[in-house]
């Protein structure tokens, strides 16, 4: 979607496929860039510590891109979102710090505005704070939080309320779910009946802590609870689906087709061919024998999950394409015995030369780029580097396809 | 060994991810439905154990496909959630279920007295009765029925139509057939401006959609039985079939085999609608030069509504592109947004109220957006649309036949 909205407001002409909705829906709220080298040394400023990733990880994604170019992508990637009303907050010269559903402190390079963030590990500015947590809310546990913030010396009043007295719901289990609350709050009335009694309920407080379920299209909700109470209201991570990775995903797609973009939801692309090393055209399921054709093409199918990549028996293989893949032949090393371990096969992905070229048996397919979990080289859970490396690639295949080399 | 619990859907690669609830247009309305997830792969493991699991909730269910669009993993929870209604139900179809569903028999009865008919739909007096009696919602407009069926107006016209160098049959619907011809004559147009002329398949029925979700399966299976035979006719004699209604077209190439169990997979691939057929004709095979066509180059200000159904089949693009051939044209897509009708359910009392909620944010964005009229493929859209805003809703086939010169 990055590399779609960077090529559409260059003025190409851009189709995006996608095989059902994204990952941005298990969203954290955050953007990570890079929190670990391989050898497991954390990392405060990502750019800084490039370099020693170039020697302990000479294939790593932003090895290839290297430090000029990773700092001017990471500066678009939060413009580009800042241009699609995603307002964010972080630099990629200093980490600094979210949390997770569990209250864990996790460094990051960017987390959407309206959610809790320190500068500092654990260092939160608030002596006295509220938590509000909704009656039979399924998808938010607000104790972790309290626990969390108590054993930092904090004052921390939990308070529940019941979403019945706004609304008229709870006939169904399905309605305590977080996309279903969120859509309460996009109704103006049911917020401003939230925000009286809220306000009934809070005393003395430094700020308020929500979770970060509140209004499904609406982004003025934090802003206008802020106004109305007079106190920092901020919003804590909620197990998925996530609203605000929802809400990310609908304001990309808006963005690109704001732009002129074409956008192929809940198609999957079932053939590909090439011809004297570049690809010619794809054909799709729905499309069946009516071929897309482009001048450019960029895969960003993912891994395992997404089924970018396919594990038989004894080989790795990239069901659409079938391109070559940097993988290690025996099967006993894709896999440590302990889960908690680092995984090698969280590693492995589509082969690509120095430019995110792929290659197909063993030479550069010049018109198609690679990029994001699709890419090998990197381990996104160890690295703490897959938002980053998925933004920055995609843009990466932008530039290049645009041929803006600076 | 012998498999239990064995399953004739998918349901089995349903990761449990709930992006399907996101886009619900149901679940967003009526908290009664449980939701594709629950409703769909969820119940399904227990129905496969006990049938009696089955929730009659699932009858929430408008069909709209948004979930299967919306799926990650390619899962077919609305086709789980119409086979489960149509196995495991106890709640028998009503009068009004039969009247909605029966299009055909509804169609031949009413269109010889038109005039009549049209008129008495449109009293107060017969919407209360019918409210009252048959449970279908008084605030719905119905549409108009023709005085002469498109396939008598086709069968004065046959001799001229096999004139042209290529032939292509037109599967009709039943809304062209008893309700608005125009569109039908208006495709007949272009497909003659493009050098082809137009036949009726041997026979065709109500492609069925209808009595699926109203729980007619047999009755379903009989008319695709009829239409399929009609179908392999026409292909055999290399006679593309094409349709206008969305709804018709993803009935008849995914309805039939995934929730009717007929096999369709010789012809599905012959089956489709009619724009994605010009598209073909003008930027695949280069079939027919577009500079040769003359428009009247009448400014226009519309936006385009894609119907769900469309949006399953992934084909909105070829409207879009043929919309985007008339030229002085200002072209809006709106929002995915379902329109709430889903067929005849938004006809239903105990269903119009969430019809209305569920088409809100489309009605509000056509409301605020200036155009001179919309333009969507499916006719239900259409019914909603103009009853629900100020605006007509018009076919991009009709669209594109009107700015012809």
């Amino acid at each position: 979607m990055a590399c779609g909205i960077r090529l559409q407001e260059a003025g190409k002409k851009c189709v995006i496929i996608s095989s059902g909705q994204s990952a941005l829906h298990f969203s954290s709220g955050s953007f990570d860039l890079l929190n670990t080298l391989p050898d497991g040394t954390k990392v405060t400023n990502p750019i800084e510590a490039l370099k020693e990733l170039k020697t302990q990880s000479p294939q790593h994604p932003y090895t290839k891109i290297g430090e000029e170019k990773f700092a001017h992508l990471a500066q678009e990637a939060q413009r580009l979102l800042a241009e699609a009303k995603i307002q964010t907050i972080g630099s990629y010269h200093t980490n600094h710090y979210r949390l997770t559903p569990f209250a864990i402190a996790k460094p990051t390079w960017l987390t959407m505005a309206d959610y809790v963030n320190a500068e500092q590990l654990d260092h939160f500015p608030w002596k006295n704070i509220s938590i509000i947590n909704f009656t039979a809310y399924l998808d938010f546990h607000p104790n972790f939080f309290a626990d969390k913030f108590r054993r930092m010396g904090m004052c921390v009043r939990e308070i529940e309320i019941d979403l019945a007295t706004i609304a008229n719901n709870k006939n169904n289990l399905s309605e305590m779910r977080s996309t279903n609350i969120a859509r309460l709050f996009d109704s103006e009335k049911a917020f401003a009946n939230f925000a009286n009694i809220l306000k009934s309920k809070i005393e003395k407080n430094d700020a308020v802590l929500l979770p970060a379920c509140l209004g499904l299209e609406r982004t003025d909700v934090v802003d206008k609870l802020s106004d109305i109470l007079g106190i920092t209201v901020k919003l804590l991570p909620t197990f998925p689906p996530s609203v605000s990775g929802i809400r990310a995903q609908y304001l990309l797609k808006q963005r690109f087709m704001e732009l002129g973009g074409t956008y192929m939801l809940g198609d999957t692309v079932n053939k590909v061919e090439f011809e004297d090393n570049r690809v010619t055209k794809i054909y799709t399921v729905n499309h069946n024998d009516i071929p897309l054709r482009g001048e450019q093409y960029v895969l960003c199918s993912g891994s395992f999950f997404s089924q970018g990549l396919v594990a038989l028996p004894n080989d790795i293989i990239d069901p659409i394409c079938g391109l070559d893949i940097d993988y290690i032949s025996d099967r006993k090393q894709w896999f440590a015995d302990n889960t908690f371990d680092k995984q090698n096969y969280e590693s492995f992905g589509i082969k690509t030369d120095e430019r995110f070229l792929a290659i197909k048996d063993k030479k550069a397919i010049s018109n198609l780029h690679v990029c994001g979990a699709s890419l090998g080289g990197f381990n996104a859970l160890k690295e703490g580097c897959g938002g980053g490396v998925s933004l920055l690639t995609a843009l990466y295949a932008a530039e290049e396809i645009l041929g803006n080399k600076e | 060994m012998e498999s239990i619990n064995k399953s004739d859907n998918n349901f089995e690669q349903c990761l449990k991810c709930t992006i399907c609830t996101v886009y619900c247009p149901v679940l967003a309305v009526n908290p009664d439905f449980p939701g594709p997830k629950h409703g769909g792969p969820d119940q399904e493991r227990l129905r496969l154990k006990m049938p009696s699991f089955y929730d009659e909730a699932n009858k929430y269910c408008m069909n709209c496909k948004r979930c299967e669009v919306a799926c990650p993993s390619n899962v077919r929870i609305g086709d789980i959630i119409q086979k489960a209604k149509l196995k495991y139900s106890r709640h028998t179809p009503t009068l009004r279920d039969f009247f909605l569903s029966h299009t055909d028999l509804v169609g031949t009865l009413s269109s010889p007295f038109a005039p009549l008919v049209n008129t008495a739909l449109g009293w107060n007096v017969t919407k209360q009765i019918l409210d009252g009696v048959l449970k279908v919602d008084r605030h719905r407009t119905f549409p108009k029925y023709s005085h002469e069926k498109f396939t008598t107006w086709m069968k004065k016209h046959a001799d001229e139509q096999k004139q042209y160098p290529h032939q292509l049959c037109y599967f009709h619907g039943c809304y062209v057939n008893y309700n608005f011809p125009e569109l039908g004559k208006e495709l007949v147009q272009i497909m003659n401006a493009f050098g082809y002329g137009v036949e009726l398949l041997e026979e065709e029925k109500c492609c069925g959609v209808a009595l699926i979700s109203n729980g007619f399966a047999s009755q379903a299976r009989k008319q695709g039985e009829v239409n399929l035979k009609s179908i392999r006719k026409a292909v055999s004699q290399k006679k593309p079939v094409i349709v206008t209604s969305s709804t018709c077209a993803m009935t008849l190439r995914d309805e039939y085999p995934h929730v009717l169990n007929l096999d369709n997979k010789d012809v599905r691939d012959h089956i489709e609608i009619a724009t994605r057929f010009i598209y073909r004709m003008i930027h695949e095979t280069k079939a027919f030069d577009v500079s040769k066509l003359k428009f009247r180059n009448r400014p226009l200000k519309i936006a385009y509504h894609t119907p769900c159904h469309l949006e399953k089949l992934g084909w909105e693009y070829y409207s879009l592109e043929l919309l985007r051939l008339i030229p002085n044209i200002n072209l809006t897509v709106l929002k995915p947004n379902c329109c709430g009708i889903g067929g005849t359910y938004g006809f239903k009392k105990e269903n119009y109220e969430n019809a209305q909620k569920i088409g809100a944010p489309l009605f509000k964005e056509i409301e605020e957006g200036d155009f001179d009229f919309i333009v969507s493929d499916c006719e239900t859209c259409k019914w909603q649309i103009e009853m629900s805003t100020s605006k007509k809703c018009i076919h991009p086939i009709s669209v594109f036949a009107q700015a012809l010169d």
